[in-house]
């Protein structure tokens, strides 16, 4: 750490303006602060600086994704063996994923990060580390098949007109990770819903490929739930056909986009980020609380499959708990008052199971309920604090009707 | 004053870019949204909409004098709606595919704000040929707009031109996809957008402060 500290210092005269890389000047600097805490303090006033800074938080964020990443990792190389029928040990389908995944994740951050440090050196700003997060989202938020050129047109737009726009991170009104999704999913819905795009059958790299089973289908569970029948007499199916328990859809070997399946790997990034503080738990909670009532009311109406699933089927599916977890819980798009956050979260709750049980063209419905939710946060917040206002100031008694 | 004085000039060209209806006034947004998906309906629009408000300015400021003030917004919608009907008979008698795709927005230009808002503005106050020429370029100013979002939703939502295929079939054969996204209305108000950042980034003195 020394050592790589002591570099920094050497190199940094080259990057400062007038320097030989004077032009690289915020890329050095981004890189510097995300390697060490900066040591600089405000100049005026009395602050008190916490240790952790954006950086740090985003550091802890990226942390409590990697059990979903590397699961995601396992589950694409998984579902492509079971694809193809041919038995493989655990590294093989591991590698087969991490293959895959990889430049999924590489085409977001080059393109994210390209444009970002762009706008920082052209608006003479430091970097905005937003982008960290959002780069490692985006992959576990889309389909394996998806083509590398659409995740990058798609960043690009988000980070541009969901971010950049509306003056960089921390002012964004929208997810950026959601809005790409979202950009993805109604530019190019054949690329991102359907049973062809979530299990990969093709080859990566080399690596394995071969004859697809007889009777394969890439649906996913609410892909399938979607259109079943409505006697009651639904079966949650893996691609070969082989009924999935309740337990296989909380540990995640089912097909769905790569980084959202397993619900045990979410958790475990839950608990990181509450225990470091970073999510709210009161966002989170109140997510699955909302989700599971409204789950509980469809299930009196009970008219469709969706409706007759029952509440741990439909936290369990889809991108529900990553939703409730990664994606609801922003502290820039979110609620930010107290009782705000448990507003927020529940309706997001509410409004996923709803769109999931009454609009048969999307089968999931946590991405629109966030989006949803993200443009009512202010006015949440507004009408809190000011609720608050007229409390303290009927009781302070001056108030009068 | 000549036909075409230096404030003549400025009444044709000014609603073509530093006053313009769409992207400075933020008037005729609605139908800007919903026609443009397609180049060839987005110019039938832009030339409609001209031809009626040159000729409703036009007949409005002939009548400004003997129209009542009190009911003036009734006269002018009646001088709407009967140019907006024979554009419409003429359209469906000519250009029948088109009108099938404008459905009602030949019908909507009555409700345009272009069209009450020159009216109100200019027609009531100026002469016949001042009016005739701020018709046409508030006209010609909405259209160009109209024609710019046209031109790139139809490029990249269906891959032609006027109808005709431009984007080569190579490009689909190595995995390009069209944007579904475009054709949408709400790529249409990100596409108005782009083209009002664009503006004022060329025009500095209109950046709001």
């Amino acid at each position: 750490m020394k050592a790589l500290r002591k570099y920094l210092d050497k190199i940094k005269p080259h990057f400062e303006e007038g320097g030989k890389f004077g032009m690289f000047r915020s890329v050095f600097e981004g890189f510097e602060t995300f390697l060490f805490v900066p040591n600089e303090t405000a100049k005026s006033g009395v602050h008190i600086h916490d240790n952790m800074d954006a950086k740090r938080t985003m550091t802890a964020v990226i942390i409590a994704l990697v059990p979903a990443l590397l699961f995601g990792m396992f589950n694409t190389g998984y579902q492509h063996y079971l694809a193809i029928g041919t038995e493989a040990g655990f590294c093989e389908m591991f590698l087969f994923g991490f293959l895959a995944v990889a430049p999924i994740i590489i085409v977001s951050y080059i393109v994210g990060l390209g444009i970002e440090f762009i706008v920082a050196q052209w608006k003479k700003e430091e970097i905005q580390e937003g982008f960290l997060v959002s780069g490692i989202l985006i992959p576990l938020i889309v389909p394996v098949d998806t083509p590398l050129w659409m995740i990058a047109v798609a960043t690009a737009f988000a980070v541009i007109f969901a971010k950049e726009v509306f003056g960089g991170t921390g002012y964004n009104i929208f997810n950026v990770a959601l809005v790409t999704r979202a950009f993805l999913f109604f530019s190019y819905p054949a690329c991102m819903s359907g049973d062809q795009v979530f299990v990969r059958t093709g080859t990566t790299f080399g690596l394995g490929g071969g004859r697809i089973v007889d009777g394969f289908s890439g649906a996913t569970p609410l892909g399938q739930i979607n259109v079943a029948p409505s006697d009651g007499s639904f079966q949650a199916m893996n691609s070969l056909g082989h009924p999935l328990s309740l337990w296989d859809m909380f540990l995640g070997l089912i097909p769905g986009s790569i980084g959202e399946t397993s619900t045990l790997a979410i958790l475990i990034g839950a608990v990181i980020l509450l225990f470091t503080g970073v999510a709210s738990w009161k966002t989170m909670i109140s997510v699955f609380v909302g989700g599971i009532a409204a789950a509980l009311l469809f299930n009196l109406v009970g008219t469709t499959a969706v409706m007759q699933a029952s509440p741990w089927e439909h936290i369990c599916l889809g991108g529900f708990a990553f939703g409730a977890v990664f994606m609801a819980t922003d502290p820039v798009t979110s609620a930010r008052t107290e009782k705000g956050k448990y507003i927020f979260g529940l309706l997001v709750g509410m409004l996923a199971i709803a769109i999931r049980a009454l609009n048969p063209g999307y089968p999931e419905g946590m991405m629109l309920a966030i989006l949803l939710m993200n443009i009512f946060a202010p006015l949440i917040d507004y009408y809190v604090v000011q609720r608050n206002i007229l409390r303290r100031m009927k009781r302070a008694g001056n108030y009068k009707l | 004053m000549g036909f075409l004085s230096s404030k003549n000039k400025s009444i044709l060209a000014g609603p073509l870019s530093k006053n313009n209806p769409v992207i400075i006034q933020m008037l005729g947004i609605c139908s800007a949204l919903a026609v443009t998906s397609k180049l060839e309906p987005s110019i039938v629009m832009a030339a409609s909409v001209t031809i009626v408000v040159a000729f409703a300015n036009v007949i409005i400021s002939l009548l400004r004098n003997t129209i009542p003030n009190r009911i003036r917004i009734i006269v002018q919608l009646v001088v709407v709606a009967a140019l907006v009907t024979i554009v419409s008979e003429v359209l469906k008698a000519f250009a029948y595919d088109v009108n099938k795709q404008l459905s009602v927005f030949v019908g909507l230009i009555i409700t345009n704000c272009i069209l009450m808002g020159r009216l109100e503005a200019f027609a009531l106050g100026n002469g016949p040929w001042a009016s005739f020429l701020d018709g046409i370029g508030n006209g010609l100013g909405y259209g160009i707009i109209l024609i710019i979002i046209g031109f790139f939703r139809e490029l990249f939502g269906s891959g032609t031109l006027l109808g005709y295929q431009v984007i080569p079939k190579i490009c689909y054969d190595l995995g390009y996809v069209n944007n579904g996204l475009m054709i949408l209305p709400p790529m249409a108000l990100i596409v108005v957008s782009i083209i009002i950042w664009v503006h004022r980034s060329r025009n500095k003195e209109l950046q709001e402060k």
